[in-house]
């Protein structure tokens, strides 16, 4: 811990750029709200980043696309700059990098040894495994190797996207270069799995942010997801929900329905069976969803999602609406009867109901999770 | 014959390139060899999917070129299908184009691009008065110019540095010879790069208005999903495209006042690199912005043509359904070809990857053997760059007003003479003058849809061949379009309703590519002979001229169709 005490922390660097207390504990409010936080944390946050230094991060880039790299620098609340300047060391990122070649490669082997056990690593992209990992190679190493050697003394890793989290599209069937993410190759390590192609920018950074204010992992699920950031089905929150519970749909592309804004479920959304925070904070700042521009949800998120369609074949059944917010609960709550035919969750509104009320009473154990 | 310099990772770019130059004992670079070390498959993983949701998986080949893979996929089952899409969608996708080539070009200079013509640490020696009174002389509409605002950047960076956590500038060439701009011109431009990095997430909303989000928007076979509804408030109506508009403006102020003015005062302390890395000489555009239809090509505003030896007198036609002109090579790929097969045309694509590399971890790879994970695309047996470059001559060399104007005002800013173009500086610059072209193009393209409305026109979609019983039981297409990176193409073949083959030839694997059957190089390794290096250990020239084409690997890098099956038997609409 001594080497990392020894440089500025956030508070230092933010004040050092002329931004005075009272600034500084109101950007800690405005990153409270953003991580959806009581008003009593806040404190918790000001003294987490009057006293810690930045966090240094090595971002690897295994098989992927870059989505999630430039997913991140959209993020509004906290901007990029921020994160990269004043709260984060981004010591590593093939992406973003000034050094090349083997200064680049130094940069990363420097972290790992001067903050052995202080640094987080965060992988975008997941490894090929077929073939001895030819597949992708950094430097004339495999990025299977290059991943493990800088997992072992990290503190923790993050799962960028669903390449990192779940395999995505390169490990869609059939996954011609055994490309495995980070889960099934790493053991040893606490792995947050962020999943989205890419996920949402202020998911992000709103997992960085909180890292950085509690100095732990947020709490996670069984897939080892944050629960703040994916606990419920876009479904549940979407703002075309009523139509679907009206029975107004889009039957065709560019129809009276599609005009109106109507459900999307039978154009084959897959908001119904998939977890993430599209429907509650948007995309791009807010500015819209998939759904919201007329399109359906193709459940990027979601594990093996590539292999689950045709896209635009509806859902032949869909978890009963209402009963769970957490996947957790599902098993508690609903145990085998979790999916029902979509006929059957037309007609039960007494059954929806009944899950609302169970729903509501389980809500101080929902708080007491946050 | 003296040094071998390897660069690995080329770092700010997209995906996973290695190069290796040979220097010989003055420091220059006598051969070079540009290796793509990553590989994903998603053609096989296409084979046997609905055709339409080919654009999703295709979107995903690059998350920073997103849209252009979408793109050209929809396209290629649209002409496989025959079908048309109504002027709403074609102007809407237009719009999300030239959305992205503006975004993704400015990104490029600033955050890929710059670094290696900027000295952040020279910028910590400059005086803010000075590079206020600078930036004021350099774009005089730049409302953030003010001595105050330099002086508190300034402040920053020196807290930054002093913090000893460098992070993504730890381990730069600064100090480096090669590094020509004055503190203040460094310190303006360090200001630039924050300030494009904000403006960023702006512009893309465009993307989210249309497609949903962004990376990875959301296209439609047949149109685009985003209805209109001029008089509802849950479809594109008054509100978003108000909210386009001032995006498309905001845009504008960049372009003109941040990005071209910054491109052209960094380019006068280097009017040097207008004689380096020009390369091979061969240009070739597909052509993109539809004006009727993606079919009439004579309509297009990014015109189409290849350029041969530098010759703008003479554009000559490409057809990419001609099996005797774009063909792909292996014979320095990680593949193999059946016996007697040198060069293969999409539609006869053969898939057969082989490592033959070194086992890892190694040192160096061999230029006489297989080298790169990327095929050598050849164009009549030509290799050829594509790219902002060859977009701007063929559009200058076929006569178009728009890029005639825009290279004209540019070369004689910086006083020099057309062949300036042919290098790596001529490359950087052709990048800003097209980003100028996009955003009028994009307002231009803005203004027609709201004339379209005004007609009475709201559809979006043609679904008369959505249902798969629509569809015949073989067809076959192709798609294309300009991806920020260069010409880009798509072909598809679909039988029983299923993808039977999907092939994509990428801008940066005709970019990147290895060397051929012939011997010769690529476009990158092409562009790097004879450079004079001033320090081998810090090979800042390469990543001048490599950087210079905004590599994109994972693009690049992906593999051919399954088996080798003769697809040519059908009628290509």
């Amino acid at each position: 811990m001594e080497s990392l005490l020894r440089k500025a922390t956030t508070y230092d660097v933010l004040r050092e750029h002329g931004i005075d207390r009272r600034q500084f504990v109101k950007f800690c409010t405005m990153m409270a709200g953003a991580l959806g936080l009581e008003a009593t944390v806040v404190p918790q946050i000001v003294e987490a980043l009057e006293t810690k230094p930045r966090l240094p991060v090595i971002w690897l880039h295994g098989l992927e696309c870059t989505c999630c790299s430039e997913s991140f620098i959209r993020s509004s609340h906290p901007i990029a700059q921020d994160v990269i300047l004043n709260m984060i060391s981004l010591d590593y990122d093939d992406t973003l990098m000034a050094a090349a070649g083997f200064q680049a490669e130094e940069n990363r082997k420097r972290i790992m040894k001067d903050y052995a056990g202080q640094y987080v690593v965060a992988v975008e992209g997941n490894a090929p495994t077929a073939d001895g990992g030819v597949y992708c190679t950094v430097g004339g190493e495999t990025f299977l190797s290059i991943l493990e050697e800088t997992t072992a003394n990290a503190k923790a890793v993050i799962a960028w996207g669903s390449c990192a989290s779940n395999g995505c599209v390169q490990a869609a069937s059939p996954n011609p270069t055994g490309a495995k993410p980070v889960r099934k190759l790493i053991s040893h390590k606490a792995i947050v799995n962020v999943p989205g192609c890419p996920p949402i920018a202020e998911v992000m950074t709103g997992v960085l942010t909180y890292i950085l204010t509690f100095g732990a992992l947020p709490e996670l699920d069984r897939y080892g997801r944050p629960k703040m950031f994916y606990g419920q089905r876009i479904h549940d929150k979407c703002y075309r929900r009523a139509f679907f519970d009206a029975g107004q749909f889009v039957e065709s592309w560019d129809d009276d329905g599609a005009k109106k804004g109507w459900c999307l479920y039978k154009m084959g959304c897959r908001g119904p069976s998939t977890y993430n925070s599209c429907s509650t904070f948007k995309w791009n700042n807010g500015v819209s969803y998939p759904i919201g521009s007329g399109h359906g949800c193709i459940g990027c998120s979601e594990e093996n999602f590539w292999d689950n369609g045709p896209f635009y074949e509806r859902l032949a059944s869909i978890p009963v609406p209402g009963i769970e917010s957490t996947p957790d609960a599902i098993g508690k709550v609903a145990a085998g009867a979790a999916v029902i035919g979509v006929g059957a969750h037309f007609i039960s509104s007494v059954v929806r109901q009944a899950a609302q009320k169970q729903e509501k009473d389980e809500t101080p154990a929902k708080e007491e999770g946050r | 014959m003296a040094t071998r310099v390897v660069v690995d990772p080329v770092t700010r770019i997209e995906g996973h390139l290695r190069v290796e130059a040979m220097l010989d004992e003055r420091g220059v670079i006598k051969d070079a060899m540009s290796s793509g070390t990553m590989w994903r498959g998603l053609e096989v993983i296409l084979k046997g999917r609905d055709p339409r949701d080919a654009w999703a998986f295709c979107e995903r080949i690059c998350g920073v070129c997103t849209t252009v893979h979408a793109l050209a996929s929809v396209r290629a089952v649209e002409n496989a299908l025959n079908v048309k899409v109504p002027p709403n969608a074609e102007i809407i996708r237009n719009i999300m184009f030239l959305t992205q080539q503006v975004q993704d070009h400015v990104i490029h200079f600033y955050h890929l691009h710059a670094l290696d013509w900027v000295d952040i640490v020279s910028a910590l020696k400059a005086d803010p008065a000075a590079t206020s009174a600078l930036a004021q002389k350099v774009s005089p509409s730049w409302p953030l110019a003010s001595t105050g605002y330099f002086k508190d950047l300034a402040g920053t960076l020196k807290k930054f540095v002093d913090s000893g956590q460098l992070g993504l500038f730890q381990n730069g060439y600064w100090g480096h010879p090669a590094y020509k701009l004055p503190p203040e011109a460094n310190l303006m431009a360090v200001a630039h790069y924050l300030e494009a990095l904000k403006w960023q997430k702006e512009i893309i909303k465009i993307h989210t208005i249309f497609g949903g989000k962004n990376p990875h928007p959301n296209y439609l076979v047949g149109g685009m999903a985003s209805a209109i509804s001029m008089q509802g408030d849950n479809a594109i109506n008054m509100e978003r495209l108000d909210y386009v508009k001032t995006l498309i403006q905001d845009a504008m102020q960049v372009v003109e006042n941040m990005y071209i003015p910054d491109l052209l005062a960094v380019a006068s302390f280097y009017t040097e690199w207008a004689a380096i890395g020009g390369g091979l000489g061969n240009y070739m555009v597909y052509g993109d912005v539809p004006q009727n239809g993606i079919g009439d090509v004579s309509q297009f505003r990014m015109p189409r043509g290849v350029i041969l030896n530098k010759n703008l007198s003479d554009v000559l036609p490409l057809d990419l359904t001609d099996a005797g002109q774009v063909q792909e090579e292996v014979s320095h790929s990680w593949y193999q070809y059946p016996e007697g097969k040198t060069a293969l045309h999409p539609w006869d694509g053969i898939t057969d990857p082989k490592y033959s590399g070194p086992k890892p971890p190694y040192k160096q790879l061999d230029e006489n053997a297989k080298y790169s994970w990327l095929k050598s695309p050849r164009w009549k047996g030509n290799a050829m760059e594509v790219g902002p470059l060859a977009r701007m001559l063929v559009g200058f060399a076929s006569g178009s007003t728009d890029h005639k104007e825009v290279v004209t005002e540019a070369l004689g800013a910086l006083k020099v003479p057309a062949t300036a173009l042919f290098s790596t500086l001529g490359r950087t610059a052709a990048r800003g003058l097209e980003t100028k072209l996009c955003v009028h193009w994009l307002m231009a393209e803005y203004d027609k849809l709201i004339a379209n409305l005004k007609a009475g026109d709201s559809a979006t979609a043609d679904t008369s061949r959505w249902e798969p019983s629509s569809w015949p039981a073989e067809a076959k297409g192709y798609g294309f379009t300009e991806a920020p990176r260069g010409a880009l193409a798509h072909w598809i073949h679909i039988k029983d309703t299923r993808i039977e083959n999907y092939q994509i030839v990428v801008p940066s694997t005709w970019n990147a590519s290895p060397k051929d059957s012939k011997g010769q190089h690529g476009a990158y390794e092409s562009a790097l002979l004879n450079t004079s290096m001033a320090d081998p250990k810090r090979p800042l020239e390469i990543l001048r001229t490599i950087h210079s084409f905004d590599p994109c690997l994972a693009c690049a890098s992906h593999v051919f169709g399954p088996n080798g099956e003769k697809l040519a038997e059908i009628k290509v609409r």
